[in-house]
């Protein structure tokens, strides 16, 4: 947004004559420090005096502000765009020079934007219009308002509207009349948006006092003692305004103690004996009955004092008809706000969900198919990931690096899945608990090699542009892109599942040999075979899933791990031998940690343990899972 | 036939009692504080170390071995054991340095002011400074001895009953328990839970009351312990999976459903044997931990079960002196690899360095041990010297249904 | 001028063979590298395990130490707590060592600490940490609160106008820690405790959705919000991605974080996430000589054009230095003389000034506050003085009164009210 806005600034430079701003020169020769170390606090007075000196000052600001200000060692200062630098008092061309850049940090940054935005709301080009809107979003001043309500009309239907939005809230901040204010809160009222609630609450915080009388101020509310409002915070906050002494802690009675300590002992009480607490009161009382240390707040004063007072709550801002108007739509939109808040952590769940599912649909079909459990799934995960990061190293284009990257982690996982079953599981068919440790042996030695191969630091691997960013409903409900797509890739994978599985030959088989090896074998099907595809194809759908999670998450050699536990979790939760079961569990397990992530905002770690806890009660009483499998094969 | 004593009938037991004993003799003669100093102290803690993990395996090898439960939460025990000892090994010695510091101070605390300062110093380094509940008996070592074996032995009880009497079995059980076992060490890596945390609790090598006895001294102490665990417990083992009892819980591993049939209780029988298994883990965690110094959540994560697991198979689980082999081969193995000592193998256009293939080696090695060694490198002994009687543990009868 | 320096650097390494080959006689002294080189910690640690090594070479090849070549022990205490006790006890008694370069959280210090302190060892401990701490036995090399925390807030506070405050740490004990420092001082600057949010998150956690809706949701009482993220390895990488996916953009919420480097940006693509920021006491891209140097010689050393360098490296780097210099200045390479040496010891820092080791074992560092480029590395937009490092922070009441001075008053742990020594021997 800066580059077009320098590019254009230079431009009219140009046109002008190469003549001298002597007070744009004056006020740089008097602020050189300050420009080069400017702070956010104190830069505001220098940046509207530069700004005073004309477009030369103007055209200075925008290059300071796009990090474009470069100062030459005899104090100079150049505005550089590329390769070519210019003098900021004269424009005129300086070749060969050699400026030390000036890097403003973003707090003066935003300064400089925010004094440049009156000018900018007019500017011919729309998207300087649309940053000044931006820039008066993030920190609007009363002088904005001003600005945006002497600017001409806005001919571009989104602007005009984004600008009416921003009039609007600095009305509610900074109008001078109440009546506007009202007006312009009303005229929202029953909004979600997080500025419009960023408007509002200021208006809304309250303070607590505490008064014999009733206070000249906007009072909120009376507040009486129990409830939210405890005889504790009462007596807090009477403490904190000087009505009552704070009580005696601990801490000060043994240095008051301490300090009238006269032959070894404390009004008479040895010493010694002072380390109980009932001796030290005794000691105490003592003391302040001679006047040596001052007394104690009790009880009774407390109780006098609390009975004295009266408690409220007042707003800060003194206009009762803003406040109400501020409560009745802050009201209005307390319903909606919770049913989006809802929706949104609807929409987390289903995206864990859909993250596990992909994670589990393999596991699920190697476990369900063929009662193995294959510790190395993990590592298939992992693998695919680093799939998709080779691939991205060799393929530049990240969209065609993508559509390579899929069916490639399929294919590398696909034919690690049948090396692995061809010299490990076959040989330990029937022996479910062995098979686990052989493969448990696979992981780690996979694990090793990937850190021997790639190093122990996380590759990146990024989601092509399009999937970058967030689908946006408002400023509450949003999700990001990539989980959408992970979505719509678990869709996509039950959907393929549920198609090889009742509608081709190979489903037809597997689904046989699931329910009796022996019998399908006789019927002329090879469950050796059978065995080995869908152990290739479980272990392809980790490798694609790899792809998808290392999109989103870190790609080190310890990913598949963090997966694996959940993986058993969900198959086992939803019930072995049933695609709708896995979905089952993913779906329980997902919405489950976001519930419980919701109840405990500041502590990820107690949700997962909770989760898992609610896991090992579950099977406790649904051994066989959410959906069970039914039939002969059930009772293997 | 009169029934002789289980251990005449069983002359593996002698032969393991008398090697445990006469490698304590040589360590103890080789070692710093009493001998040679031909093994230096931190290898004597390696090795009492171990003489724990065997003991762990051994219980481990009961349950899975003999009972035909993979259980992958056996750590779980283990560390809790350790965290139970931890907690007064770190309460009486930072409770001395207070009282020591408090000393100083014109008038004698209260007993208030000096938990008050013990729960500071202890818990200060996580950002907290009140002494959590589950605190309340670390001040007493005889208190926290019995938590040593209650608190895990509970668990299993609470755990094993809910499961066994759901029926919950094979692979789902297996699951289970390593559900479990992250469930209780995510809630350790909390700070809330009132266990410090990801620190854990530390410095427990230094035994409150034996400050004037260096580590070198302590070191063959708690070998010596660890031996005697170790040789106790085996006996314990070996009695259990003798006589009657031993038959039941043999035929349970190998088809639950008949032994339901013939009327035994079976859930019994496994509840009893899962639980007196985590007690010795536990033991065997409360001698361990305070030779590492520091146990810490990490402990509890299943990858730790597994490794158990595997060292059983190794040895060769369904007798219970190859869990003490593969428990000490392997871990030996490891530390030796990870010591950095070991030789690089230079091939022509790449240094294979253990400490990087090492973990590759191991993995490979139990698939190989898995797919060619059954019965673990126990089961060499029975090429060596084929058995009078072949009590054969099949274990695989019942997994080829499972 | 590429040749030129080439030519340079063949010559130097000419001559460093010769005076290399020099120093080959004499018993070589023994350095303990303790980094983990498999498991978790393996990502952040066998960086620092090559620069110790690198730096070995380096000094064998300018004529050893007191004459003698310095020989590195490698061991991987694999991220296993419990194992860098061992590990440590192992150099100290089997290799006998005069020294040890490592650990990485402050778990495995505590768990090396005892051991060190038995055996009256050396520790350099290279990373960034909580304070609280001050043993006879080790060099902290990273910073304490007081040069990366505090520091970094202060700045957020002033020059971004920060006024709501979100802590998001790994939960462990450094961002607990830090994140408890922390709040008393925003507290005591002013700031009403609604307007501090802390959560944790476990290591490697990858589900961050929620969390950075939570941190948007802030912004609704119309307050300016900042991130202090003590997100610790490679779960930043999801969180950042996140981040960016959310559109959060550096100017509405600006992220400081305290555990995100050039290695960890080298783990994800970083366009979107320009202008968030970083405090540390090194940036690759700190403009001075001694850094330039110091960056040729490692990519030439890991012989990777791509690998960056980072604030451990440099703390490693210092610590390994004044080391040497202690040592020299001692002539022997036992503890104590080594250690009585090294306080004041100066030794030059990557970023154009000096580190001096302080009485409390700390160092002195100046605070870089750096903003993510689109290339992964940063803008320094802030840089201080050197800051001397605190081991006991004002801001905690209990640690305020606490005092390290080792040289005067031989003890790490000093009441400064009661003018007594609470304790010589660590807390661990």
């Amino acid at each position: 947004m800066i580059r077009p806005l320098i590019a254009l600034v230079l431009t009219l430079c140009l046109a002008l004559p190469a003549s001298a701003n002597p007070a744009l020169e004056a006020v740089i020769a008097d602020n050189l420090d300050q420009i080069q170390k400017p702070s956010r606090k104190t830069v505001e007075p220098l940046v509207a005096e530069i700004a005073a000196t004309g477009p030369e000052g103007l055209a200075l600001l925008s290059a300071w502000a796009g990090r474009a200000l470069g100062v030459t060692d005899d104090g100079r200062l150049l505005i550089v765009d590329g390769d070519s630098a210019r003098d900021a008092v004269t424009g005129a061309a300086v070749p060969d020079a050699d400026p030390k850049m000036l890097r403003p940090n973003s707090g003066v940054r935003s300064v400089i934007e925010s004094a440049l935005v009156a000018g900018e709301i007019s500017s011919p080009d729309p998207a300087r219009r649309a940053a000044a809107l931006a820039s008066i979003a993030r920190d609007g001043t009363a002088g904005h308002l001003a600005a945006l309500r002497a600017a001409p009309p806005e001919a571009d239907p989104a602007l005009a509207a984004q600008r009416e939005r921003a009039t609007n809230l600095l009305a509610i901040r900074f109008d001078p009349d109440p009546a506007a204010r009202v007006a312009a809160i009303e005229g929202m009222a029953g909004d979600v948006g997080l500025d419009f609630r960023a408007a509002l609450n200021p208006l809304l915080a309250v303070t607590r006092v505490a008064s014999p009388t009733e206070p000249k101020a906007n009072i909120a509310r009376e507040l009486t003692i129990g409830g939210d409002f405890p005889r504790e915070a009462a007596i807090a906050l009477l403490t904190a305004n000087g009505t009552l002494q704070p009580r005696l802690t601990p801490a000060d009675q043994r240095n008051a103690l301490a300090a009238n300590i006269v032959d070894g002992a404390v009004a008479g009480i040895p010493v010694a004996e002072l380390d109980d607490p009932a001796a030290r009161d005794r000691a105490y009382e003592a003391l302040e009955a001679a006047g040596a240390v001052p007394p104690a707040a009790t009880d009774a004063e407390a109780e006098a004092a609390l009975a004295a007072n009266r408690f409220f709550e007042t707003y800060a801002e003194a206009d009762r008809a803003v406040t109400d108007a501020a409560r009745a739509a802050q009201t209005r939109a307390q319903v909606r706000l919770a049913a989006m808040t809802g929706i949104d952590l609807g929409l987390d769940a289903l995206s864990l969900a859909s993250i596990y599912f992909l994670a589990a649909i393999g596991l699920a079909i190697t476990f369900g198919v063929m009662r193995v459990i294959n510790m190395a799934h993990g590592e298939f995960i992992m693998m695919g990931a680093y799939t998709g990061y080779v691939t991205q190293t060799l393929i530049a284009n990240r969209t065609l690096s993508l559509v390579v990257a899929l069916p490639l982690a399929f294919a590398v996982t696909f034919a690690a899945g049948v090396l692995l079953y061809r010299l490990v599981i076959r040989h330990l068919a029937n022996r479910p608990l062995e098979t686990l440790l052989a493969t448990f042996g696979v992981s780690i030695a996979l694990q090793q090699l990937a850190k021997n191969i790639f190093g122990t630091q996380a590759r990146p691997l990024t989601a092509p542009a399009w999937l970058e960013g967030s689908i946006t409903v408002n400023d509450v409900i949003s999700i990001s892109s990539i989980r959408v797509a992970i979505f719509v890739l678990a869709l996509l994978f039950l959907g393929l599942f549920l198609f090889i599985m009742k509608r081709t030959r190979l489903g037809l088989e597997v689904r046989a040999v699931t329910q009796n090896p022996g019998m399908s074998a006789s019927m002329g099907i090879n469950p050796d075979r059978i065995a080995m595809m869908t152990f290739g194809l479980g272990s392809g759908i980790a490798g694609i899933a790899g792809v998808a999670i290392g999109l989103f998450a870190q790609v080190t050699s310890e990913l598949g791990q963090q997966y694996i536990v959940q993986s058993f979790m969900t198959v086992v939760v939803g019930g072995v031998g049933n695609i709708w079961g896995t979905l089952a569990g993913a779906a329980l397990i997902g919405g489950l940690s976001k519930v419980i992530e919701f109840f405990n905002p500041s502590n990820t770690l107690a949700a997962q343990t909770f989760m898992i806890l609610f896991i090992v009660i579950f099977i406790q009483f649904r051994p066989r899972g959410i959906i069970p499998q039914r039939g002969r094969a059930a009772e293997a | 036939m009169t029934r002789k004593p289980f251990i005449l009938r069983n002359p593996s037991i002698l032969i393991v009692l008398a090697v445990l004993a006469l490698f304590t003799v040589a360590v103890t003669a080789l070692s710093a504080a009493y001998g040679t100093g031909a093994i230096p102290t931190s290898m004597v803690k390696v090795l009492g170390k171990t003489l724990c993990l065997a003991l762990a395996a051994v219980a481990m090898d009961l349950v899975w071995g003999y009972l035909g439960i993979l259980s992958l939460g056996q750590m779980a025990f283990f560390a809790l054991g350790g965290y139970m000892i931890g907690q007064w090994l770190m309460y009486a010695r930072t409770e001395a340095i207070v009282a020591a510091s408090m000393a100083g101070n014109p008038i004698p605390p209260t007993p208030q002011e000096l938990q008050e300062g013990v729960a500071n110093q202890i818990f200060g380094v996580v950002g907290s400074a009140d002494l959590p509940l589950v605190w309340s008996f670390a001040h007493s070592l005889p208190l926290q001895l019995i938590l040593v074996v209650a608190v895990p032995g509970l668990l299993a009880l609470v755990f094993g009953w809910l499961a066994f009497r759901s029926r919950v079995n094979g692979v789902y059980l297996s699951i289970l328990t390593q559900a479990m076992t992250l469930a209780l060490a995510l809630w350790l890596f909390q700070n809330d839970s009132g266990f410090r945390g990801n620190n854990g609790l530390s410095g427990l090598q230094n035994i409150p009351g034996l400050d004037g006895i260096d580590q070198a001294t302590l070191s063959v102490w708690f070998l010596w312990a660890s031996a005697a665990a170790l040789g106790l417990a085996y006996v314990l083992a070996a009695w259990v999976v003798s006589g009657k009892f031993g038959s039941v819980i043999r035929a349970i591993r190998d088809d639950e459903t008949r032994v339901r049939f013939l009327g035994y209780p079976v859930e019994g029988f496994k509840l009893a044997v899962f639980t007196l298994a985590a007690m010795l883990t536990a033991v065997a965690g409360a001698l361990y931990y305070p030779q590492a110094g520091i146990i810490n959540p990490a402990e509890l994560m299943p990858i730790a079960s597994i490794y158990l697991a595997v060292w059983v198979a190794i040895g060769g689980r369904g007798r219970l002196y190859g869990a003490i082999i593969g428990a000490v081969v392997v871990s030996l193995l490891s530390s030796w690899f990870t010591g950095g000592r070991a030789p690089a193998i230079h091939l022509p256009g790449y240094t294979v360095n253990w400490v990087d293939w090492w973990q590759v080696a191991l993995g490979l090695g139990f698939v190989l041990v898995t797919l060619f060694a059954p019965k673990g490198i126990a089961g060499l002994f029975d090429r060596l010297s084929p058995p009078r009687r072949v009590p054969a543990p099949e274990p695989q009868a019942k997994e080829a249904q499972a | 001028m590429m040749k030129k320096l080439s030519a340079m650097l063949a010559l130097t390494t000419a001559m460093a063979l010769a005076t290399g080959a020099m120093a080959q006689d004499g018993e070589p002294i023994k350095i303990g590298v303790l980094h983990s080189l498999s498991g978790t910690m393996a990502i952040s640690e066998t960086t620092l395990k090559d620069t110790v090594l690198m730096m070995v070479e380096q000094q064998n090849a300018k004529g050893g130490l007191l004459g003698r070549p310095i020989e590195a022990v490698v061991v991987d205490p694999a991220s296993d707590w419990p194992l860098f006790a061992e590990k440590a006890r192992e150099l100290l008694t089997v290799s006998d060592v005069d020294a040890i370069f490592g650990c990485w959280t402050s778990v495995s210090r505590k768990s090396v600490l005892p051991v060190i302190e038995e055996l009256n060892g050396l520790l350099f401990y290279p990373v960034q940490y909580e304070g609280e701490e001050s043993s006879k036995n080790v060099i902290y090399t990273g910073a304490a609160p007081n040069q990366q925390a505090i520091p970094a807030v202060d700045y957020m506070a002033d020059e971004l106008g920060v006024e709501k405050w979100a802590l998001l740490g790994t939960d462990y004990v450094y961002p607990r820690t830090t994140n408890n420092i922390l709040d008393a001082y925003l507290k005591g600057k002013g700031v009403a405790e609604g307007d501090i949010f802390v959560n944790y998150t476990p290591f490697g956690h990858s589900d961050w959705s929620k969390i950075v809706a939570d941190v948007v949701a802030l912004g609704a009482d119309g307050k300016k919000v900042g991130v202090v993220s003590t997100i610790n390895g490679d779960a930043n990488v999801g969180f950042y991605k996140e981040l960016a996916a959310a559109g959060v953009s550096a100017d509405d919420i600006p992220v400081m974080a305290f555990s995100v480097g050039e290695e960890e940006l080298a783990g994800l693509d970083t366009t979107n996430l320009v202008g968030h920021l970083a405090a540390w006491n090194y940036f690759q891209s700190a403009e001075s000589d001694a850094n330039a140097a110091f960056i040729e010689e490692w990519k030439a050393f890991i012989g990777d054009d791509k690998r960056v360098t980072n604030d451990p490296m440099e703390a490693t780097v210092i610590g390994f230095n004044a080391w040497v210099a202690a040592v020299e200045k001692a002539g022997t390479t036992d503890v104590d003389p080594v250690l009585d040496a090294i306080v004041g010891v100066e030794v030059p820092n990557l970023t154009g000034g000096t580190a001096t080791v302080l009485p409390n074992h700390h160092l002195t560092k100046p605070v870089l506050i750096g903003e993510i480029r689109e290339d992964g590395q940063f803008d320094i937009v802030s840089q201080t003085e050197p800051v001397p490092g605190d081991a006991w922070t004002d801001f905690l009441p209990e640690s305020a009164k606490l005092d390290a001075d080792w040289p005067g008053k031989d003890c790490g742990m000093f009441n400064t009210e009661t003018n007594a020594c609470v304790q010589v021997q660590s807390n661990y």
